[in-house]
């Protein structure tokens, strides 16, 4: 008789593949003299009244946990905060949660609204835990792979048809990682008016709403009848260069936000107390050092879009977040390739897009969270492979 | 004058570092780079665009024996000329590197470069405060700088961030 060794893993997680990112992450790690345009979070370090108002927190000694939920005060301040610039209104008490980062709140969201077997529509290229956190909940990911023809946006077709009678529930996210793709309040209205009609929700990841470089962001959740059927996902982390401190939130409407608190309760606690002073900071008086953050972002997407396009790369123009979402078709070879030939030739880190699932083939993910010289160099060395790659092709 | 957004925008990023070329520039405005170079004409002779610098920590050379003060001066303004004429006289020495007009209890702020603290004394006791309109002087000598013009010296920020990540 022969024993196979029992596995201890759960089947939903032995099923599970590791991210694609992980892979190049390995490799450029082991690099001397890389020029990073793989990095998914800020080049900025968090503004300093913000970390003092932390370190004013512990010396107070804070140390204590909050209310599950999250400091009154900073549910106060995000209830403001959304009102001010997004035009939605949510209760403090009842309708705002404080998340460890926009990842928990991604996950209490899921884990409160699918039951086994139900579908969520997850819209490709996308974030790379959507379709993993849809599964591990029971849930089944229905993906929807939107185009470069179409800028990436998804288009109201297209998701008519990925709906069925188990669908639950639809995952956007815009400004968009990886394409930086952004919808105006027309792209919105086309897309809830088809939600309504179905009796969907819809789980919004506006983490990169304060990223928005052509005009300011509309949030679903203030299209009419939308916000009963909207969980926001927002945090701290991108907007306010504050990805270390693991911090977000959820607004969503009292039924939903009290099932969100239950699990939240029960797995969570509460988020970071030090990190939720420094976001009453960051609120409060945080948001002249975003704007100039965001104008450094913007002019570094001009400077990227206009250099793919001189040195023969397709870029549509996005709207926001801090990604440039390049075609390399023209080059022949598949986006990991590319990827992975950059990095042994000219060392410089993209991402291939076929990592973020749909449409992403074809198309290489390249973070302007760096200085402009870091920039420079990085377009400078890209042109260079390209023309390398243009000799040895014939 | 009535500077418009984009003379603005060149002026900012100069500011920030004033190799940046107009080309580059011309892409991170989203214009064009004959606009760009021909905007920076222009606010270099309206003289918006007053110079251009490097900034040096002069400190990080060995044998380095300059020191720069600061001195707080009273001064009684003159009938029609207030205090530009006293300012001129004063900023007119080439030891001088700044001079503002202050609110508050003494009137100018001079800033003063010499090669050692005698120069400067030497310089605050025979120059300035000889000046008719000068009624007190109090210089201040710097010991270290930590900051100058936004730029923080002797900086130990490094990129943490991992390479790649979601
Ligand atoms: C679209 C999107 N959602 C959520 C997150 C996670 O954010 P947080 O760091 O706040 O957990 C990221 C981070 O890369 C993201 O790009």
């Amino acid at each position: 008789m022969t024993l196979t060794k029992k596995s201890y893993v759960a089947k939903s997680v032995e099923k599970m593949r590791p991210s694609g990112i992980r892979k190049f992450f390995d490799l450029a790690a082991t690099m001397e003299g890389v020029v990073s345009l793989g990095v998914g979070e800020p080049d900025f370090v968090t503004t300093w009244s913000v970390r003092e108002a932390a370190i004013n927190s512990l010396e107070r000694g804070f140390t204590s946990y909050t209310a599950n939920a999250g400091l009154i005060e900073l549910r106060t301040e995000i209830a403001r905060y959304m009102a001010d610039r997004f035009r939605v209104s949510y209760s403090p008490q009842e309708e705002v949660i404080v998340t460890v980062g926009a990842s928990q709140a991604l996950d209490i969201a899921m884990r409160a609204i699918i039951d086994p077997g139900d579908e969520i529509i997850v819209v490709e290229p996308c974030f790379v835990s959507y379709a993993p956190l849809v599964e591990l909940t029971g849930g089944h990911a229905v993906t929807i792979g939107t185009t470069g023809e179409t800028g990436f946006k998804l288009q109201p077709e297209q998701l008519e048809a990925a709906i069925t009678p188990r669908t639950k529930a639809v995952l956007l996210c815009y400004p968009n990682n990886p394409t930086g793709t952004q919808l105006d309040r027309e792209d919105l209205e086309a897309i809830a008016s088809i939600v309504k009609k179905h009796d969907l929700l819809v789980i919004a990841d506006e983490i990169y709403a304060e990223l928005a470089y052509d005009q300011s962001h509309t949030s679903i959740a203030s299209l009419s009848g939308m916000r009963e059927r909207t969980i926001l996902i927002n945090g701290f982390s991108k907007g306010f260069a504050m990805t270390g401190w693991r911090l977000g939130f959820t607004c969503a409407p009292e039924e939903i936000s009290r099932a969100m608190l239950k699990i939240h309760q029960y797995t969570m606690m509460c988020a970071s107390t030090p990190a939720q002073y420094a976001a009453v900071e960051a609120l409060q008086n945080g948001m002249a050092d975003v704007e100039s953050m965001k104008k450094d972002y913007r002019q570094r997407r001009n400077y990227m879009v206009q250099s793919f396009k001189e040195i023969g790369l397709d870029c549509h123009l996005p709207g926001g977040a801090f990604y440039v979402f390049p075609s390399i078709q023209s080059t022949g070879l598949t986006s990991e390739q590319f990827a992975e030939a950059l990095l042994l030739e000219e060392k410089v880190a993209v991402v291939p897009g076929s990592v973020f699932g749909k449409g992403g083939e074809g198309y290489i993910r390249c973070s302007y969270a760096s200085s402009m010289s870091q920039l420079q160099e990085a377009i400078k060395r890209i042109s260079r492979f390209l023309e390398k790659q243009k000799r040895s092709a014939v | 004058m009535k500077l418009n957004e984009k003379e603005v925008e060149i002026l900012e990023i100069l500011q920030k570092d004033a190799r940046f070329e107009a080309v580059d520039i011309a892409k991170m405005i989203g214009t064009s780079e004959t606009e760009v170079a021909e905007t920076i004409r222009r606010l270099e002779e309206e003289k918006v665009i007053v110079h251009y610098a490097t900034l040096v920590d002069w400190a990080k050379m060995d044998n380095f024996t300059g020191v720069t003060a600061m001195i707080d001066v009273k001064v009684t303004p003159k009938r029609g000329v207030g205090f530009d004429e006293v300012a001129e006289r004063i900023y007119r020495f080439k030891e001088v590197s700044s001079v503002y007009l202050m609110s508050g209890v003494y009137d100018l702020s001079v800033t003063v470069e010499g090669q050692s603290m005698n120069e400067i004394a030497r310089f605050v006791s025979e120059k300035l405060s000889t000046l008719d309109s000068v009624v007190s002087t109090t210089t201040h000598f710097q010991l270290k700088k930590y900051k100058h013009d936004g730029k923080i010296y002797a900086s130990k920020r490094e990129d943490n961030r991992i390479v790649v990540s979601p």
